[in-house]
């Protein structure tokens, strides 16, 4: 462990790196009451909290901080789930330092306050110490929602609806929920038992689960609107983009989304007791600066594999992945490769990668994202070996419920097409999150959950929801 | 949900089973499978639905116990259910009015190929029936070809039945033959689908063949299951799992299916019939660890 008191904020205990990469284990060990309270007292109290505007659920952040100090552990809990039913996974996942975090005051001169792991702490403890008590429910509706999809924004939208009195079903394709959180984000950033009890917290709020529920394929949005009053499409981007390069579909090239599903979700890490295999080999080439692809450098450090090398076009700075992802993937051995575009992927006899072939890039002028971007230096190449390749370039959009039901828009490149209360163009349908923003955040996807769910309450009642998001405008 | 409802061993270790699965049943069409997980640390893998009774709630399986997962489906019992079941997955096939189309089937191949078979003669075509397997013990579904086709060939490699030969050379003989072909659907082994390609390239017989790639969600999530058709990368079970015979690179599709065989050896290795590394206990809706009381 190697957490020590430090001028700004608490620091975090933390797994050592020669530990973390022989388990799955969680990596940040979380705060202990003392770390929390001390923490908590730093916050200044501001009586117009900017942090809150930077969230996207706006939690409200200097209330329970202020119950945290006064060690209402359990309290604290329950004013974070006002707002946001999950904050045991926000707690771990959210990017606070361009959120909340951002914001605070604090940060101007010193460390902004750790509200991420103050979240955190209050959410474990509550979980921890057995605390976790659905609010009570008012009296059914009689209304029925169909949610499709159990990512974070299927979750966020089925909490509210059943909070509010409505009959939600999740439809979920997978043998499993949690979308992302299952199958893409790895148990050592977000522990299964974590996941887990959020679930069963929907389950306790009346939210019905249906899994291995294909809609498109097992029924329609049209079937299920014969069921339902409303249907809320939260499928997610999980269809994987590849480089289009030669040599990607040899043997030993994965998506990332294939390599994590098979650890996160069939546990390949544990073949053959179970019986889903995956490769691993001795040098592993992960494509990709993304939190995905720092997730799947450090499951193949996990693995096995010796020389796990992140191959990124741009450099260090322009990096989308969280900075604490990017330092957690340097201590466990994980090699930054930057400015080298992958052309093309070499193998042997037997149709096995061998080796992987880049063009050398240097950074030109910023592009419409603001960074960087990069441009090759004519004839610098160079090539690497590679056994494993792991592609993390990004995802499309999902395409088995815009396909099967023709009278909802699309706008770009098949993203779901939605007006600003989250309804689509077709009568009771509503969307949000990644299948209408393309890849983005586990917050922004529960805060478009949250959005659609209001939209829907006043579309089946035409009455404001008791609490819904604006209250806290 | 998903109880097996009937059971029964229709040559040696090749089964044939009844599931309860009325959403599946009510919508499949001919073409489509399932993706199964029979216990929970068990693997997803993909089966086609080679009937349904919508009125039952009921879908038919086919299997060949090749590997570790068919091999423990093959040790459930009637009333079990299967842990996971999901589906109809892929596209369906595109039925059209071809005029004389040869079908033909190896080994388990043959039970995907009844339900498209039976489609093509609903919309009006002329069925002939190729149906090829190692011996007469292996030879499966000669009824229902019967029933549906006009006319079926049989073929065994020993020639314990019908013609000695595989199903290619029984398909050359008619072209040599001169007999019309409008349309050939090949469903079984790698090498044979890509031996009929070759077989009906030059006489550009329009072929269409079902690829079996390793897959895990079956939905289009992983890219597991891509395989390249005229050049281009597509996603077997979402784009698939038919393609044009002609197109397809064979070559690759048969590398790809041996990306795991060395894990999947030792994976049977550790699966003995009726003693599973695991335990009884964590064994569960699965009775291979439970007293010896069927065939295997
Ligand atoms: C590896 C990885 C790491 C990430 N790390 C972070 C992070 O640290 N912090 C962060 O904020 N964000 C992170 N993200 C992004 C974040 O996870 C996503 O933005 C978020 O999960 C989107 O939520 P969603 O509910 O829109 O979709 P998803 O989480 O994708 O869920 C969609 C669900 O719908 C299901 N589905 C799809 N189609 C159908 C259908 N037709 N029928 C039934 N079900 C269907 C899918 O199986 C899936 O379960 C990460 C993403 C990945 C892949
Ligand atoms: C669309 C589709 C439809 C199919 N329909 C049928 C059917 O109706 N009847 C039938 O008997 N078989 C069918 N198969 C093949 C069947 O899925 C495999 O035989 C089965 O997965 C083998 O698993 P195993 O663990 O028993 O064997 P293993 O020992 O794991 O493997 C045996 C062989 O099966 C293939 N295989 C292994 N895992 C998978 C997987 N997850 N997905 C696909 N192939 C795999 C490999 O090429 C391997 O060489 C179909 C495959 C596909 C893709
Ligand atoms: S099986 Fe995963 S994409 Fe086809």
């Amino acid at each position: 462990m190697s957490g020590k008191k430090s001028e700004g904020k608490q620091s975090m205990p933390e797994l050592a790196p020669e530990e973390r990469i022989h388990s799955f284990d969680e990596v940040p060990l979380g705060y202990t009451p003392e770390m929390a309270v001390a923490e908590a007292k730093r916050c200044l109290q501001c009586k117009r909290p900017l942090c809150v505007e930077g969230c996207p659920v706006f939690v409200q952040i200097p209330e329970f901080i202020q119950l945290i100090a006064e060690r209402k552990f359990t309290e604290a809990a329950r004013m974070i789930k006002q707002t946001n039913a999950f904050p045991a996974i926000c707690g771990r996942v959210c990017p606070q330092e361009t959120q909340c975090e951002i914001k605070c005051v604090l940060g101007k001169r010193g460390e902004p306050i750790a509200i991420g792991r103050l979240e955190r702490f209050a959410a474990d403890w509550e979980l921890q110490h057995n605390e976790v008590e659905p609010p009570e429910r008012p009296e059914a509706t009689g209304h029925s929602v169909a949610v499709v999809g159990s990512g974070p924004g299927g979750m966020a939208a089925a909490a509210d609806l059943a909070m509010w009195g409505h009959d939600v079903t999740i439809y979920e394709l997978f043998h499993a929920a949690g979308g992302v959180l299952r199958y893409g984000i790895p148990r050592f950033r977000l522990p299964r038992e974590i996941l887990d009890a959020e679930l069963d917290y929907l389950t306790k709020l009346g939210v019905m689960l249906r899994t291995n529920f294909v809609v498109g394929q097992t029924a329609t949005i049209d079937d299920l609107l014969e069921e339902h009053d409303a249907v809320f499409v939260a499928t997610g981007a999980g269809l994987p983009r590849f480089l289009e390069i030669p040599g990607e579909n040899m043997l030993g090239v994965y998506s990332a989304n294939e390599f994590l599903t098979r650890v996160n979700l069939m546990r390949a890490d544990r073949f053959p007791d179970y019986h889903t295999p995956v490769h691993c080999g001795a040098n592993v080439i992960v494509i990709g600066g993304g939190n995905v692809a720092m997730d799947a450098a450090r499951t193949a450090r996990r693995l096995g594999s010796e020389n796990v090398t992140v191959l990124y076009r741009r450099t260090r700075k322009e990096m989308p992945a969280r900075e604490e992802e990017i330092e957690h993937a340097e201590q466990e051995g994980v090699q930054m490769h930057f400015l080298a575009s992958p052309i093309e992927i070499e193998g042997d006899e037997e149709g096995w990668a061998r080796s992987i072939t880049c063009q050398q890039m240097e950074l030109g002028e910023p592009d419409e994202s603001g960074r960087r971007s990069p441009v090759p230096i004519e004839g610098e190449t160079f090539t690497i070996e590679a056994d494993t390749v792991i592609v993390a370039i990004g995802s499309h959009a999902h395409p088995l419920v815009p396909e099967t039901t023709p009278d909802l828009e699309v706008s770009h490149r098949g993203y779901v097409a939605i007006d600003d209360t989250g309804a689509t163009s077709k009568d009771g349908v509503f969307a949000g999150g990644d299948i209408v923003t393309g890849a983005a955040t586990v917050i922004e996807a529960m805060g478009a959950g949250r959005r659609a769910a209001e939209s829907i309450h006043r579309y089946l009642t035409d009455e404001d929801p008791p609490n819904g998001m604006s209250r806290s405008d | 949900m998903n109880e097996i409802v009937d059971r029964e061993e229709i040559a040696p270790d090749t089964w044939r089973y009844v599931v309860r699965a009325p959403e599946i049943a009510r919508r499949r069409e001919a073409g489509q499978f399932v993706v199964l997980r029979v216990y929970d640390r068990g693997e997803r893998f993909p089966l086609t639905v080679v009937d349904s009774d919508p009125d039952e709630g009921t879908i038919e399986l086919i299997f060949q116990a090749v590997g570790t997962s068919t091999r423990m489906l093959a040790q459930m019992h009637e009333g079990d259910q299967i842990l996971d079941l999901v589906g109809p997955l892929g596209r369906p096939t595109h039925i059209d009015k071809f005029g004389r189309c040869v079908v033909m089937g190896g080994g388990y191949g043959m039970a995907p190929v009844i339900p498209i078979a039976r489609a093509l003669k609903a919309a009006g075509n002329e069925i002939v029936g190729i149906n090829g397997a190692r011996s007469a013990d292996q030879v499966i579904l000669t009824e229902r070809m019967e029933e549906i086709c006009d006319r079926v060939e049989i073929c065994t490699d020993d020639g314990s039945a019908g013609h000695k030969g595989f199903v290619t050379d029984v398909l050359q003989q008619m072209i040599e033959d001169g007999e019309q072909i409008d349309f050939v659907l090949a469903i079984g082994p790698t090498p044979m689908m890509r031996a009929v390609a070759e077989l009906t390239r030059p006489h550009a017989i329009k072929t269409v063949v079902s690829l079996n790639p390793i897959m895990v969600d079956g939905t289009g999530m992983c890219g597991g299951c891509r395989v390249e058709v005229a050049g281009e990368t597509k996603f077997a079970c979402i784009e698939g799992p038919e393609f044009d015979a002609h197109e397809v690179d064979f070559d690759m599709l048969m590398k790809r299916q041996q990306m795991y065989s060395d894990m999947e050896g030792e994976a049977r290795r550790m699966f003995k019939p009726h003693s599973t590394p695991l335990g009884k206990e964590e064994h569960p809706g699965c009775h291979c660890c439970e007293e010896d009381d069927n065939e295997r």
